[in-house]
């Protein structure tokens, strides 16, 4: 049956995120024939509504090459797609607000130096204050990662989809993947509207991948979370960088424009099926007088929006990436847990050279899929004991 | 009346919260209390009446000829209204309606979330009436961004709440019967006005006309022949404009408009722009009803059932914010909306919530008559909706061009939504009020397809600015910081 009526590609890509469309992107650059199925509209969900930090601070350790490789390219970003993407690049600054949490960022520093990795720098309270006047006096320091910074989510993610279409790689809006089964070498991807062929397919189905990784009889523990966003009204310029801080929820950015966005962590609750979240205000209120604790400044400004995205939270809060441990040519690229913007674009060009040569020299080993299972193994024996 | 004067005194939960205190909100709110309803309304105003019935009872323009017989109509509903038992709570913003939650899940009950002199706090209700009204169509010429340049709707909320006729030389510019009302209301209170532009479309005579029997039956006629009798014996009506332009540097000098392929110069210091009214769906939107967009009326209106419930359920949507139909329908349709709402409470059942109805749909399907002429003589050209001047700014707010919206469309913004994620339009303080049928309609007309398919932004709470302070003031619940600390 294979063959009639279906379009035939190397690589099936599912879900049009910045993952997805950047992995189709690089696929394309290694000549890879790609097919992109999103089910809404490229960028509709986590891609485009998330707060746009560009972060290799306080990162997983198991993720920070990962990220530390996206960054080189977020740096060139506009040679990659034509698009600066509103790449700005004002650094990110965790900010401790006692001694106690400061002692705690000297030792990850330790653990980081000795790893190797150099991003991060400790900085005393004169740094932390030179480069974030507006923060409370009382702060003691900080971490600071220089060559962080913020885009433009939702431009970003149709830059890498334009660019991605202009090198040829077929993009199909608003099609929802219904069933895949295995047809000799290939996989046979069928959607509610047509039938397409690849020996390679990519999971990057964001917030929906554990249902993909279903099809494929690899369940995985997925999360669907709902992290809360709210942007105030133009204030005066008073920051630069990207805060975040150490013991309580808050991210925080001020635009050119004056606008500052609020985000951090604190949830709404998702309605996955019905592509809408609900917002819990008691918890925005907690967001709120954060910011108004850290940045006095803000108390006069007005919320003009808040919103939420619809993400995937994995149990060990990094993602799935990698090759599927049961199905031949499955490749899984989720479960980016709210801080996946900023490894797109490095994650697509690690997930391109796997796909098109079988590896990587990228040390992905701790995000493969089969740690769940080997997790419930190790977990179900103790049971036993 | 019980009037809630600061945030304390509200409840902390209503069997019904009525959004708005003008005649539909008025309305459903006597009705529902009258059935043991209990009932909060909640309006942004100082005092009850809406926009048509606005300082009804408080203004200073007490010679009753200025704002004319129709105005003080709304002296009764207020009267009702005030000798009910509703709780009404006045100047209270309310910034955002959605279905509470109930620990992690969704509830049954709305969480309203509301802002009273500086402090805000969270609501429930089992039921929600959304009486919002309309707004003036947005009306994007070159130059409407001057100071100087203002709405016809805005000039008659200042007379009627503060008496303020405006100083010196007025123009006004539009189509609309509101257009033609604020002008007789203008030059009863002595207002200096050089002209009125009338930019109503001539084919629409033609189109007009198929719809004239029903109207000539329509209580609407002889009021209407009257106010155009008026204007023109007053006022210089020029007619057939095809263009339009403020002029000015730093404000309003002078308006430019082309009529029969003619350049004409007016000097002026007010110009008062006006092209109709839509319905105010910014919290219907924000809430996630559906809507549809009618044709006719070339606005987006709620859908909803003849209890106008909307697809929401519990959420019911009363008024000109279903569809515009007039102030005198709107009473109505709040009375229907309101015995829908005292029928899922369980206070009256289905006979008589039926029998009481059915005297109020007869006197809608009595104001509906002629209705059709009016929207469809009243049209605006197309010309006024989706500016051809590259310079003309769409969103005003973040300043946004016409230009800039038709490139973005060629970028592959095919919608409201993605506009609004590429150029920032729309994401101002008025929540793309002002310019959201614009983007619409730019955006249909560029990729020439139905504004159906494009749609309309999908807003997003707080749909009323609210300062950082309020929210982070709002009362605790033992819940919330336990959920918080998870």
């Amino acid at each position: 049956m294979s063959g009639a009526g279906a379009a035939t590609a190397d690589v099936i890509i599912i879900g049009g995120g910045i993952h997805g469309c950047s992995s189709a992107l690089h696929c394309r650059l290694r000549g890879l024939d790609v097919v992109l199925i999103e089910k809404d509209h490229v960028g509709r969900h986590a891609s485009g509504v998330n707060a746009g930090g560009v972060r290799q601070l306080a990162r997983d350790i198991a993720e920070i090459p990962l990220s530390v490789h996206s960054m080189d390219i977020w740096h060139r970003i506009e040679e990659l797609v034509d698009d600066d993407c509103g790449f700005t690049n004002e650094g990110q600054v965790l900010v401790a607000e006692t001694q106690a949490e400061l002692a705690l960022l000297k030792k990850r520093m330790r653990d980081l130096r000795a790893k190797g990795f150099t991003h991060e720098e400790l900085i005393d309270a004169a740094e932390l204050h030179r480069l974030v006047p507006a923060v409370a006096e009382s702060c003691p320091g900080g971490v600071v990662s220089r060559r962080d910074g913020a885009a433009i989510p939702f431009r970003a993610t149709q830059a890498f989809r334009r660019k991605a279409e202009a090198l040829g790689a077929v993009i199909r809006d608003g099609e929802r993947v219904m069933e895949i089964r295995r047809e000799g070498t290939s996989w046979a991807v069928f959607t509610d509207r047509a039938k397409y062929v690849a020996p390679k397919v990519i999971n990057a189905a964001g917030a929906w991948a554990d249902r993909i990784a279903a099809m494929l009889g690899e369940p995985v523990p997925l999360e669907v979370i709902a992290p809360m966003l709210m942007i105030t009204g133009r204030m005066p310029a008073f920051i630069k960088p990207v805060v975040i801080l150490r013991g309580r929820k808050l991210s925080f950015k001020q635009f050119d424009n004056g606008t500052v966005l609020i985000g951090g962590g604190h949830r709404g609750v998702p309605l996955r099926d019905e592509n809408i979240t609900v917002l819990d205000w008691a918890k925005l209120a907690v967001s709120a007088r954060t910011v108004a604790d850290v940045f006095p400044i803000m108390r006069t400004a007005h919320i003009l929006r808040a919103w939420a995205g619809i993400e995937a939270r994995m149990p060990d809060e990094i993602p799935v990436f990698g090759a599927s441990g049961t199905s031949e040519g499955v490749y899984h690229q989720f479960g980016f847990s709210a801080h996946g913007f900023q490894l797109g674009p490095g994650a697509g060009s690690v997930m391109s050279e796997l796909v098109a040569t079988g590896h990587t020299n990228m040390p992905i080993h701790a995000l493969r899929i089969e740690r769940f299972r080997e997790n419930a193994v190790a977990r179900s024996s103790e049971d036993m004991e | 009346m019980k009037t809630i004067a600061a945030i304390e005194a509200f409840a902390d939960r209503y069997d019904l919260a009525i959004v708005g205190a003008g005649p539909a909100g008025l309305a459903a709110a006597s009705l529902a209390v009258a059935h043991g309803v209990d009932v909060v309304v909640l309006d942004e105003n100082a005092s009850p009446g809406g926009q048509i019935y606005r300082a009804v009872t408080s203004t200073p323009m007490t010679r009753r000829e200025i704002l004319g017989e129709d105005y003080w109509r709304g002296v009764e509903l207020v009267q009702e209204f005030s000798g009910s038992a509703s709780s009404y709570a006045p100047s209270t913003t309310v910034w955002n309606v959605a279905r509470g939650l109930d620990g992690d899940s969704l509830g049954r009950d709305f969480e309203i979330g509301v802002s009273l002199r500086g402090k805000a706090r969270l609501l429930r209700a089992k039921e929600v009436i959304l009486a919002t009204g309309a707004q003036e169509r947005p009306f994007p010429i070159p130059g409407w961004t001057l100071p100087g340049v203002m709405t016809a709707g805005a000039a008659q909320i200042a007379l009627k709440s503060s008496g303020l006729v405006p100083d010196g030389h007025l123009v006004l510019a539009g189509t609309g019967p509101l257009l033609y009302l604020v002008a007789a209301q203008l030059i009863e209170a002595g207002a200096s006005i050089r002209a009125l532009l009338d930019t109503t479309p001539r084919a629409n005579w033609m189109s007009a006309l198929t719809a004239t029997p029903g109207f000539l039956a329509s209580p609407y006629l002889a009021k209407g022949l009257a106010l155009l009798r008026m204007v023109h014996r007053r006022l210089d009506v020029v007619g057939g404009i095809t263009a339009l332009r403020a002029e000015g540097q730093k404000r309003l000098n002078r308006v430019a408009f082309e009529r029969a392929g003619r350049r004409t110069e007016l000097d002026c210091d007010l110009l008062l722009l006006h092209q109709g009214i839509v319905p105010s769906i910014n919290l219907s939107n924000a809430i996630g009803c559906a809507h549809d967009w009618d044709d006719v009326q070339l606005a987006f209106r709620p859908q909803v059932d003849a209890w106008f419930a909307s697809t929401v359920q519990g959420v019911a949507i009363a008024g000109d914010s279903a569809g515009i139909a007039g102030g005198e329908s709107a009473a109505a349709r709040g009375r229907i909306a309101a015995l829908g709402a005292a029928f899922r409470l369980e206070r009256i059942g289905a006979g008589q919530r039926d029998r009481d109805a059915a005297p109020l749909r007869a006197e809608l399907a009595l104001l509906a008559r002629g209705r059709r002429f009016l929207d469809v003589f009243h049209r605006p050209a197309k010309a006024f909706r989706v500016p051809s001047d590259d310079a003309t700014l769409v969103c005003r707010c973040e300043e946004v061009s016409a230009k800039t919206i038709r490139e973005t469309v060629m970028l592959g913004a095919c919608g409201p939504n993605q506009m609004k994620a590429f150029t920032r339009c729309g994401m101002g303080p008025c929540q793309g009020r002002l310019c959201g049928l614009t983007v619409t309609e730019m955006i249909t007309d560029a990729r020439a397809v139905s504004p159906a398919e494009v749609g309309y932004y999908r807003l997003r709470p707080p749909v009323k600015p609210v300062t950082l302070a309020e929210i982070a003031a709002l009362p605790q619940t033992a819940d919330a910081e336990k959920a918080v600390a998870r």
